[in-house]
């Protein structure tokens, strides 16, 4: 039963996970008053990035091919250790948030070095932007996730995740940890106030640009890589906003779906009624994060 | 079965009667050679010893020698096994690649003297970790820091170098004048110095020796605030070298420290504290300052401050559990530390042997000036990617098992500790490596992409890769560092027999093959690694067939529509790191040289920043200042009169007998 509840997260978070994309996509479009794109968009846009060819930079050398293929393994691997409320976590062991959260940082680090390889002066703004803001942001998600051991007694995301609904000593530590996993969801995932995804150029200043030389199957690999990464922070956030478990595997399943849906349209809303940050103080941003998350460790050991 | 101790000695001689052979060769061409022989020979053998000391059993040797307050005495128990087995690693690996690195200074240089030294401080080295005779160590220690002193100072030309060795002298014989006082500390009732009748007679002198042992080998390890000769000292070095200095000989000074805390006894909860303070601090602004170097191995060796915070952050875990009762996680902080010294071991050197083939190559080390070299060094910049996402901490690679034991300590020393302050350590540490982790990452994503992608800042048609002895030391490392990464769970059962040491007094042997030791996460990890490589090759096959029909094209970086990109345009390692510099602007006080482009049309501009070590600019230099100041007071009494002298020794003489008549 754990298994096929693990495998079916995974199967689901796989399949279902650019259609994250196109509510946010769908939900910012209703705001500015226009029909939006097709919901599946991001699965067009995928197969038809699959049956391109590619063109490759001179400059360039192995690191930026293998860039999207580490990237991709490594949000997948990662996935793997996420739990979604009603679904158990397809692997987990004792630590295994932090093999999560390094998995991810492998996925950073080759896409910096892919971006980096090409020699553009544009791809590396963006490279060392994505660098100083995710060393910001690592501590927070760490502190936030040890808040949660110190909870519920778990170290493994699973049991964390599975017990969060025993362990409700201390009111204020949940809604605090949501609102530092909200802000590492966005700092993570390039999404307004820390980055605009709307374009590939001047207003995109960290994710988006750094990935401007990739194309063809390569390109579909890094957007589906961070399709997947959006799932996983959004399913860490549904675990700590909504735990309670009925018991029953069906209505929990489907409590976690909905849960992922909702948080793709809260930030569809955020980045239709928000202007992104100037860069300056999206450090400031990061830092209220880690010291909500000590905030939350404070009230926890209280 | 076990060797003895007849295979240790043998190591030992043959690296020194090696060295002496050496040094009468001198400049000979078959003293290079013969130097390169002798010192691969007795790391062979050393390594061999070290192994059997840490898994089969332990020895003791004792000679009556001359010199009071003990006999010469040497003992090898798993603790100093382990040691002696990473010293003979790196060392091997480090004159192998010497061999090829040296090669074109023979009509330059007296290379006979250079193996003279290196032999004496490998034979130092391993001396130093079995010694069980204050004397002894405290001659081995001198010796060490002699003859590293001067390997710093090959090249003893430039003005800079000299300088460099000069404050690694002056560091040094600091700290080892901590380390005599501590010792003496120590001595046993009967004035002996050997290790097993030394004791701390009152909890006051144990917390004295401590602090003592803590500047006196840290000032050799590089902790914050004694690092200060560690970044000026490791560049000036020839790069084997380098290596062994950043890879092993400083690791003595951890050696030391671990030594003295099992002589000590019971560890007072303040000790892990002290720890893990030096360690955050040593960690989080050593890996600031390696950001901001402009010169590889001065940011290499900064990095060695930041991973010698690491160690002591485990170290530092595992004393405080210790004091508190807790030792379910102290022994993952001991594990983590330990195995963080062989981790850091090879991924240093194999940086700073990569560093070494850069300049060997280019001429430079200055990252700015660097660029492409991938596709001219396929092979160093490999292994050097490898190092770099190694001491990154990232899976799957070594330095991630080591850091997650560390982790795994104090989530929890979090969970389980009864303590809120005990809890509060678990936070520190936790967010500690963290902000650690992101930051290295950070470095070490600029100091790789912007030396070995893009393309060449500064054209140099002529470099090349390096020659066979040179790269396959870098290989054999880089393995190294994948297979531990992927064999976490045995390497662990490696280290039980020093855990054992360490925590001998405090734990039955028996209780360590329990359930201390994360081993079914660090399979799973193992399991996640080769799943993600295998995921990796599954993607490729994928990506292959994608492509194979279809027109796959080369093209320039498309530069946003830019129609004449150069090299020069291409994003500098300083500008990489300037949102860093700018947020941690009050601690770094970068200074900004050049002019700024006037008018319409500028014709020059130019900029130039620069970050000093605020440490030496606003602790040490200041500091010797003064006693330079106080020193040059004194001048006013030597007028290099004869008379005067006369005057001072019967002024002298008179003040004894008036003291002694009293």
């Amino acid at each position: 039963m754990y298994y096929v509840t693990g495998l079916s997260h995974v199967f689901l978070a796989m399949t279902l996970s650019p259609l994250l994309l196109g509510i946010i996509n769908r939900v910012k479009a209703r705001f500015a008053g226009r029909r939006g794109q097709p919901l599946c968009q991001l699965y067009y846009d995928l197969f038809k990035l699959l049956r391109k060819g590619a063109v490759y930079s001179r400059t360039t050398t192995w690191v930026f091919r293998i860039g999207p293929m580490g990237t991709l393994a490594a949000v997948v691997m990662a996935l793997l250790f996420v739990p979604l409320t009603g679904f158990g976590a397809c692997v987990s062991f004792s630590g295994d948030l932090l093999l999560m959260a390094y998995l991810l940082g492998v996925g950073r680090f080759l896409t910096v070095l892919a971006a980096m390889d090409t020699g553009s002066a544009f791809e590396g703004l963006g490279a060392s932007r994505e660098v100083f803001f995710s060393a910001l942001t690592e501590p927070s998600l760490i502190l936030a996730l040890a808040a949660l051991c110190k909870l519920t007694g778990q170290l493994s995301l699973e049991g964390m995740y599975g017990t969060l609904a025993m362990a409700g000593t201390a009111p204020m530590v949940l809604p605090l940890v949501s609102a530092v996993m909200m802000i590492v969801l966005l700092a993570e995932n390039a999404r307004m106030p820390v980055d605009d995804p709307n374009t590939h150029l001047e207003l995109t200043m960290i994710h988006e640009v750094m990935v401007l030389d990739h194309s063809g199957p390569d390109l579909a690999m890094i957007q589906y890589g961070a399709a997947i990464k959006l799932w996983i922070f959004s399913a860490l956030l549904v675990g700590v906003l909504i735990p309670i478990r009925t018991g029953m595997v069906v209505v929990d399943g489907l409590i976690g779906l909905v849960g992922i849906g909702v948080i793709a349209v809260v930030v569809g809303i955020m980045e239709s009624t928000m202007a992104r940050l100037r860069l300056l103080h999206v450090p400031q941003l990061l830092s209220i994060g880690l010291v909500l998350s000590l905030v939350s460790l404070i009230l926890v050991m209280r | 079965m076990s060797l003895g101790y007849p295979v240790f000695l043998v190591a030992l001689a043959v690296c020194g009667v090696g060295g002496f052979l050496c040094l009468c060769l001198g400049r000979r061409g078959v003293a290079h050679g013969l130097g390169a022989a002798t010192a691969v020979l007795a790391s062979g053998m050393a390594l061999v010893s070290g192994l059997d000391g840490m898994i089969h059993s332990a020895w003791s040797l004792s000679w009556a020698w001359p010199v009071p307050m003990g006999a010469f005495q040497l003992a090898m128990d798993p603790l100093s096994g382990f040691f002696v087995a990473v010293i003979a690693v790196v060392s091997l690996v480090a004159s192998v690649y010497g061999y090829g690195y040296l090669k074109h200074d023979a009509k330059r240089k007296n290379l006979g003297l250079s193996w003279f030294w290196f032999n004496g401080l490998l034979v130092s080295m391993w001396l130093v970790v079995t010694a069980s005779n204050a004397v002894l160590f405290l001659v081995a220690w001198e010796c060490m820091s002699l003859t590293s002193f001067f390997l710093v100072i090959y090249e003893h030309e430039r003005q800079e170098v000299v300088e460099a060795g000069w404050t690694y002298l002056v560091a040094t014989h600091l700290g080892t004048a901590c380390l005599l006082a501590m010792f003496v500390l120590l001595s046993g009732t009967q004035g002996s110095l050997d290790f097993e009748s030394m004791a701390a007679a009152t909890p006051t002198i144990a917390g004295w020796a401590f602090v003592l042992a803590l500047v006196g080998f840290g000032t050799k390890a590089g902790l914050m605030p004694m690092h200060v000769w560690l970044p000026l000292a490791h560049p000036a070095a020839p790069s084997h070298v380098s290596a062994v200095m950043s890879g092993v000989m400083i690791k003595t000074g951890i050696y030391g420290l671990l030594r003295v805390l099992t002589l000590l006894g019971a560890p007072a909860v303040w000790w892990g504290w002290t720890l893990i303070a030096v360690g955050v601090i040593s960690g989080i602004l050593g890996v600031l300052l390696a950001m901001v170097q402009h010169d590889l191995k001065r940011l290499l060796a900064y990095h060695s401050v930041e991973n010698i915070g690491i160690i002591t952050l485990g170290l530092g875990l595992g004393v405080l559990g210790i004091g508190t009762g807790h030792l379910s996680w102290a022994i993952l902080g001991f594990a983590g530390g330990l195995l963080h010294v062989f981790n850091h071991a090879i991924f240093k050197s194999l940086l700073f042997l990569g560093a070494g083939s850069i300049q060997h190559a280019t001429g430079t080390l200055e990252i700015d000036r660097l660029g492409g070299l991938l596709k001219r060094m396929p092979v160093t910049g490999t292994t050097f990617l490898v190092g770099s996402a190694a001491i990154a901490g990232l899976p799957p690679l070594n330095g991630f098992v080591s850091e997650f034991l560390i982790y795994m300590g104090a989530l929890s020393a979090l969970v389980t500790s009864s303590g809120i302050h005990t809890a509060w350590a678990g936070v520190l540490i936790a967010g500690g490596l963290a902000l650690i982790g992101g930051l290295a990452a950070a470095c070490f994503a600029k100091a790789f992409s912007v030396i070995f992608l893009g393309e060449p800042r500064v054209t140099a048609s002529s470099v090349h890769e390096s020659p066979r002895s040179m790269t396959w030391p870098l290989a054999m490392l880089a393995a190294v560092c994948i297979a531990v990464g992927l064999l976490g769970p045995f390497v662990v059962q490696g280290i039980k027999p020093v855990m054992a040491t360490l925590l001998a007094g405090q734990i039955d042997p028996v209780a360590l093959d329990g359930t201390a030791l994360p081993v079914r996460s660090l399979a799973w990890i193992s399991l996640a690694a080769v799943g993600l490589l295998g995921l990796v090759g599954l993607l490729a096959g994928i990506r292959q067939r994608l492509l194979s029909q279809r027109t796959v094209r080369q093209a320039p970086t498309w530069d946003c529509g830019f129609t004449a990109p150069n090299a020069r345009m291409q994003y500098t390692a300083s500008s990489f790191v300037w949102p860093v510099v700018a947020w941690f602007h009050a601690f770094f006080r970068p200074q900004r040289h050049g002019c700024d482009p006037e008018g319409l049309f500028p014709i020059q501009a130019s900029l130039h920043t620069d970050i000093k070590d605020c440490f030496l600019e606003r602790g040490y230099r200041p500091l010797f200042a003064l006693v330079a100041r106080l020193a040059g007071m004194l001048r006013c009494i030597q007028q290099g009169r004869n008379q005067l002298y006369v005057l001072y020794i019967a002024i002298t003489i008179l003040v004894l007998f008036i003291w002694k008549m009293r």
